[in-house]
């Protein structure tokens, strides 16, 4: 299906045009108008680095209340909406952005060629965007405040007992679903019908390859979400009862469906991380990635699977004994394409020549602690067990461990990977090392305890708790605080790269291989106008 | 390129797809439910009981729980607690219902069996549940429950907990008033 890109005969009038064409409307209008994918790219990645920190804040709030017993700085309805609006932008707004945009940055320079299928498209599904969030963020300014109902927004939570800004919840998260399905589009269309001449299928990086997976995920997944933000929409205004047992819906129909949509979302969210990952421990372990095929299909496997596993949220809404079975033993069997990942990724680094920059030390603690996440999953997959762990901070330690040391670590060491590309300055190498260490720390403080008050049966989503959490919740609240400031370093880190430095190589990195290494630092603003050749 | 048109319709048709399955998944759960009768719920119309042969060398236990919705302000519970009927035998349960406000209330009530399992095998002849109860306010009434076990019923059960939870429907019924119809047949 390969297709080459221009005609033999049009070369030389394109590359004379483009002598011209780099010159871009300047100011705000560059950015408005823009169809290029490298700025697309550039404004999905701030855009997911601003509410990054917005969501940050509310978070940051979140352990403020946390910090002792007792209710000390926030009403519990807003302790409510903070949890819910922190969860919905971290997975909305801060991480699948992020993983939109270094798709748009990196995959047309990964397989050779000029731009995204569809720039224009492209720059639609990232202008929707701040609206979307716009509208979300300023529900919490509402008369009876902003969403409260948990990122979940389990009926009757979000039918009958919320206020009226659940109108504006759906409303943004239908734009955010537009967007991100026109994203997918792009993606899938740029990687099937835009490849260099001689790119197959198993020549695609692997970050081009957990991406087009990826992107199918969400074209599947995301209209199903649409969906039942619409029945919770039609429920609560128009007297639909979707979820309403008095009009013959069934509340526990709401869960089957949001989580028929959730499960494959929380692989959206790292399968992205894998492509980055196994892109980053060949460079600096300067070996071949050990077991490609195997990775493409581990990957497609974990596709699958996660569209039959969703009821492991829902262990405790009585399901019978055989469809709890099915379940426990499906998500099980998401351990064996994952481990087959984690083998390889160690097995690439078996007697390597392994340097340890900031892109690597990311990588290196996303293996590990992804692991523990994955690990502290299988627990939560073992039915009678989660009777306890339901709803526990068990869960909160480990989604947390999956999506902020998978999913963000995983977007931290790509941004300092190809940073010196995007900008053709090397990051300051010892600001980064603190970055890490800081957040690598910080961040099992934060997050570690919680798996022990968790088993301890403290609840989540309660902005007060039994004293004898008191101490591991200070404790938290402290390694919350720290992982917080340790990002304003990552913050310095961007600012500096980004107005200069130590001129990157076009390699940048000694062991980097792929043809988005082979054009100059910065990459120019258009790039493989002539589709490169791959040998 | 024209030749990502064909590409894009099909990726736009997978989207819309989609969209259709997520709603489909409401009457999919419903057909799911209603032959493999997890998730409790019970058959919305009338058993016959005709040809049931009854079992006397078992005994069931069935436990009778009433609560009205929070919204509901009807006072509404069951005659007993519990009985014990073998299976294929017909018995006759009936449920106390009173309005202590001054207004006409219509009520819907809303069965759930547990353990679900055994929703399959819990019959009911005749039931206030399958259609809309009307009461005057300061009114009281018994509605009567007819039903029986069948005897395929599984051996690990011998208990049955039949739940009704009664919620008003007073205005959903003022709506559909001209073509009055009884929404549980």
């Amino acid at each position: 299906m390969s297709v080459v890109i221009t005609e033999p005969n049009d070369h030389e009038q394109h590359d004379h045009e483009h002598e011209h064409h780099d010159h871009k409307p300047a100011g705000i209008k560059r950015w408005l108008y823009t169809t290029n994918h490298k700025d697309i790219g550039t404004m999905y990645l701030v855009f997911a680095l601003i509410m990054f920190f917005i969501g940050g804040a509310m978070a940051m709030v979140i352990r403020l209340e946390l910090f002792q017993p007792g209710m000390q700085f926030v009403e519990p309805h807003f302790f409510n909406q903070m949890t819910t609006v922190h969860g919905l932008i971290m997975v909305f707004g801060a991480v699948m952005p992020a993983f939109t945009g270094l798709a748009n940055w990196m995959i047309p320079m990964m397989i050779g060629a000029p731009d995204m299928a569809l720039p224009r498209m492209n720059n639609w599904s990232f202008w929707i965007l701040p609206f979307a969030f716009l509208i979300l963020l300023l529900s919490l300014f509402m008369p009876g405040g902003g969403p409260s109902f948990g990122w979940t927004f389990y009926a009757p939570l979000s039918t009958t007992y919320s206020g009226d800004s659940t109108a504006l919840f759906v409303f943004s998260v239908h734009i955010m679903g537009i967007s991100s399905i026109m994203g997918a589009i792009n993606v899938i269309v740029t990687i099937w019908n835009m490849r260099a001449p001689g790119m197959t299928w198993m020549k695609m990086p692997l970050f081009v390859w957990t991406w087009f997976i990826t992107a199918f995920l969400l074209i599947m997944v995301m209209p199903v979400l649409a969906g039942v933000v619409t029945m919770v929409l039609t429920d609560k205004y128009f007297g639909t009862s979707f979820f309403d047992a008095a009009g013959g819906g069934d509340p526990v129909l709401f869960q089957h469906i949001f989580w028929f949509f959730g499960h494959p979302e929380v692989y959206i969210m790292i399968l992205p991380a894998f492509g980055i990952v196994s892109a980053i421990i060949p460079t600096f372990a300067r070996k071949r990635l050990f077991g490609y095929a195997s990775m493409v299909y581990a990957t497609a496997s974990i596709a699958i699977l996660s569209f039959l596993v969703w009821a492991h949220h829902m262990f405790t809404t009585g399901m019978p004994v055989f469809a709890t079975l099915f379940f426990m033993y499906a998500t099980m069997l998401i351990a064996v394409p994952t481990g087959v990942k984690v083998f390889n990724w160690v097995a690439t680094m078996w007697r390597g020549a392994m340097t340890f920059e900031v892109p690597m030390m990311f990588a290196l603690a996303f293996i590990v602690l992804f692991t523990i996440g994955g690990f502290s999953g299988l627990m939560l997959a073992i039915t009678p067990a989660d009777f306890q762990y339901h709803d526990t901070y068990f869960v909160v330690a480990h989604f947390h461990y999956v999506l902020v040391t998978g999913a963000i670590f995983s977007i931290v060491a790509a941004v300092y990977y190809w940073l010196p590309k995007w900008t053709g300055n090397m990051y300051d190498e010892t600001l980064g090392q603190w970055h890490f260490w800081c957040s690598l720390i910080s961040v099992n403080m934060l997050f570690f305890p919680m798996h022990f008050v968790g088993l301890a049966g403290m609840p989540r989503r309660i902005p007060d708790y039994a004293l004898q959490f008191a101490d591991f919740n200070a404790f938290i609240s402290i390694g919350g605080f720290l992982f917080g400031l340790s990002q304003l370093i990552f913050v310095w880190v961007l600012i500096k790269c980004a107005r200069g430095g130590v001129k990157a190589t076009d390699q940048v990195w000694e062991g980097a291989e792929g043809l988005e290494w082979e054009v100059p630092s910065p990459a120019p603003y258009h790039t493989f106008e002539t589709p490169p050749v791959i040998k | 390129m024209a030749q990502n048109k064909p590409l894009i319709g099909k990726l736009l048709l997978v989207t819309l797809a989609m969209f259709g399955f997520g709603f489909a998944l409401v009457p999919l759960y419903d057909v799911f439910c209603d032959i493999t009768g997890i998730n409790g719920k019970t058959a919305a119309v009338a058993a016959t009981g005709d040809n049931a042969i009854v079992d006397t060398s078992r005994e069931i236990t069935i436990e009778f729980l009433a609560r009205p919705n929070k919204d509901m302000p009807w006072v509404f519970k069951p005659e007993v607690h519990s009985m014990k009927v073998h299976p294929g035998e017909i018995h006759i349960m009936n449920y106390l219902a009173e309005n202590p406000t001054g207004r006409m209330i219509v009520g819907q009530a809303v069965p759930s069996v547990s353990p679900g399992q055994a929703a399959l095998y819990f019959n009911k002849i005749e039931c206030f549940c399958f259609s809309q109860q009307q009461l005057a306010g300061g009114k009281d009434m018994l509605m009567p429950l007819q039903f029986y076990v069948d005897p395929a019923l599984p051996a690990q059960f011998n208990t049955i907990t039949l739940n009704y939870t009664l919620y008003d429907v007073t205005q959903a019924w003022a709506a559909q008033q001209p073509q009055q119809d009884n929404i549980g047949e």
